[in-house]
């Protein structure tokens, strides 16, 4: 029997919301080969292993791998782990979730199991019984459909782009060996950023800022609309990156990052081809500008011509309003 | 020290793509090409590390066609000391088959540190620096801001989702560097001189058969024509009603 291997991911040992999305692609792509999806979960002990939650994303098994060693990100272990676990389960395909850690990974098993990667996929699919992948490629500006020519390939998959539904499958329990390998490099400690947890490349809103803002200064204004949207991250244009307003973070676009959020509010910011590139795959785009003649208006969905420094304001009240209502 | 540091030619990034006539990858005709803005900031950590240490070598490799000698001219000029271009026509999109050349020319290199850019502008890949990290059973730290080596032991930081992890990892190392690790220099004039009469070797690779085959490349989808809800803060209130209750994300 065909299977699929979906490797969730955990902080401070509660899964992360993109495990379902990846166990929710892994069943989607196990319908049309007609495979079984198994989930797997690596952590210390006691880590949550949310069965309940991992079965409805669609998974048949959560297999647990516990290691003291891997409470937090362990490169090494973590990629031994998966590689014997996807060498001796016969996986047609092991997805992971291209985040910052997942981006870390997945080359590291592609390499261990000696089989080809797929990074950063959009949408998977099945051909002749073969593994098909589209992704983004030139960051957005073109997506490249690649097809698995190996009995087993290595993907990972862009947070925000599979909407889990519910597979009702029974995430039955059972527990794998965590590999044990000498650990070449340790995470020591993680630092809490200063912008909070929410990072522009998961989340649903995302409100940017750019050159039009005047001046670091004046983003407070930025933060305020994201705060009324509750569940917003702010992100940033090259420009006012390279010009030290906001950290490198929250970048957006072709050097910074390539976000999917269900609305992308960009505020003040002419809309570079290289800041399209990165948002241009986000549901709904809002873009506010005193030019008229703008390119980010091309790419928007709405628009408002105006001054930042005037809408701006009105709009967090409204948006407040909105949420409130 | 002894430094490698593996670079890649790729279109500038303020460059339109268009999709060449056999559908599978990107028409190459009057587009510029650059050297990869991330493996500008592994270039600049390699030239600082050599001149903190005082002495050393930074050998810039390549893998590309021909035209990728003059992408490696910038990295010379910027003061690297000598290239190797492993010559292939094409890239493939199987990027573990560019890792395992890689590995291959860095193996018996004596290197203490392996730098790469985070992530190519053109396939986005971000894998080829863990890829040949594992083949050559090294340590690696992926995505790295800052760089603190002290002997033989280095602490790294990179970001993750809402914050920082802090890496410690011992030489030699495999690190790929991200924006804020450095400012990476402009080459002087000297320097583009200079970079002229510095060696390059050439060296032809070959592949296995790709297990990674691309059946096409596309535009992406058009968005649908947007529109200009209205002018000023009187707009407001129209735009959150279409959001609301058209675009459903309110």
């Amino acid at each position: 029997m065909t299977a699929i291997l979906a490797v969730t991911e955990q902080r401070d040992g509660a899964l992360r919301k993109v495990s379902r999305e990846a166990v929710w692609a892994a069943r989607q792509l196990a319908d049309q080969l007609g495979a079984t999806v198994d989930a797997l979960v690596l952590g210390a002990p006691g880590v949550d292993v949310a069965a309940a939650d991992l079965g409805a994303a669609g998974a048949d098994r959560v297999l647990v791998a516990a290691d003291a060693a891997f409470a937090r990100y362990a490169p090494d272990g973590y990629a031994a782990t998966v590689a014997e676990r996807a060498k001796a389960g016969g996986y047609a395909a092991v997805i992971v979730s291209a985040t910052a850690t997942g981006k870390d990974l997945a080359p590291r098993i592609a390499a261990r199991l000696d089989v080809p990667l797929a990074s950063d996929v959009t949408a998977l699919g099945a051909e002749g019984g073969k593994v098909t992948a589209s992704r983004p490629v030139y960051a957005g500006k073109a997506i490249q459909r690649v097809v698995f020519e190996a009995p087993q390939g290595v993907v990972s998959l862009r947070p925000n782009t599979y909407v889990v539904g519910s597979a009702g499958k029974a995430g039955a329990v059972e527990s794998v060996a965590a590999a044990s390998v000498p650990a070449r490099v340790t995470v020591r400690e993680v630092k809490a950023s200063e912008q909070g947890a929410l990072d522009v490349a998961e989340a649903e809103v995302v409100i940017s800022g750019g050159r039009g803002l005047k001046g670091p200064e004046h983003f407070h204004l930025v933060e305020e609309l994201a705060k009324a949207f509750g569940n917003a991250a702010v992100g940033a244009s090259r420009a006012v990156v390279d010009a030290g307003w906001r950290p490198h973070a929250e970048q957006v676009g072709q050097t910074g990052k390539t976000v999917s959020p269900t609305l992308y509010v960009a505020l003040g910011i002419s809309g570079a081809i290289q800041h399209l590139a990165g948002m241009r795959t986000a549901k709904v785009i809002v873009a506010i500008n005193k030019d008229k003649d703008a390119p980010i208006f091309k790419a928007a969905d709405y628009g408002i011509v105006g001054d930042l420094f005037e809408v701006l304001p009105k709009l967090t009240e409204e948006v407040r309003k909105a949420k409130a209502g | 020290m002894k430094i490698a540091v593996c670079i890649k030619r790729v279109p500038d990034t303020e460059t339109r793509i268009r999709i060449a006539a056999d559908g599978v990858s990107a028409d190459e005709a009057g587009v510029k090409f650059i050297l990869n803005p991330y493996d500008e900031f592994a270039v600049e950590e390699a030239l600082q590390r050599k001149e903190k240490a005082g002495a050393g070598e930074v050998v810039v490799i390549a893998l590309g066609p021909d035209a990728a000698q003059e992408t490696m001219r910038t990295a010379l000029a910027m003061g690297a000391d000598r290239g190797v271009l492993l010559r292939a026509d094409a890239i493939p999109a199987d990027v573990l088959a560019v890792a395992k050349a890689l590995a291959a020319e860095l193996k018996d290199g004596g290197y203490d540190l392996v730098l790469f850019g985070k992530i190519a502008a053109d396939d986005c890949a971000q894998a080829v620096g863990p890829m040949t990290a594992e083949l050559l059973g090294l340590p690696c730290v992926t995505a790295v801001s800052k760089l603190e080596l002290d002997g033989g032991k280095g602490v790294a930081h990179r970001e993750i989702e809402g914050g920082v992890e802090v890496v410690e990892f011992a030489l030699p190392a495999v690190l790929t560097a991200d924006k804020g690790l450095n400012t990476p220099r402009y080459p002087a004039l000297k320097g583009i001189m200079a970079a002229k009469k510095k060696p390059v070797e050439v060296k032809p690779v070959t592949f296995a058969a790709p297990r990674l085959r691309v059946a096409a490349l596309e535009m992406p989808p058009a968005r649908k024509e947007g529109r200009i809800v209205g002018e000023g803060p009187d707009a407001v209130p129209e735009l959150v009603r279409l959001l609301r209750e058209e675009a459903k994300v309110l």
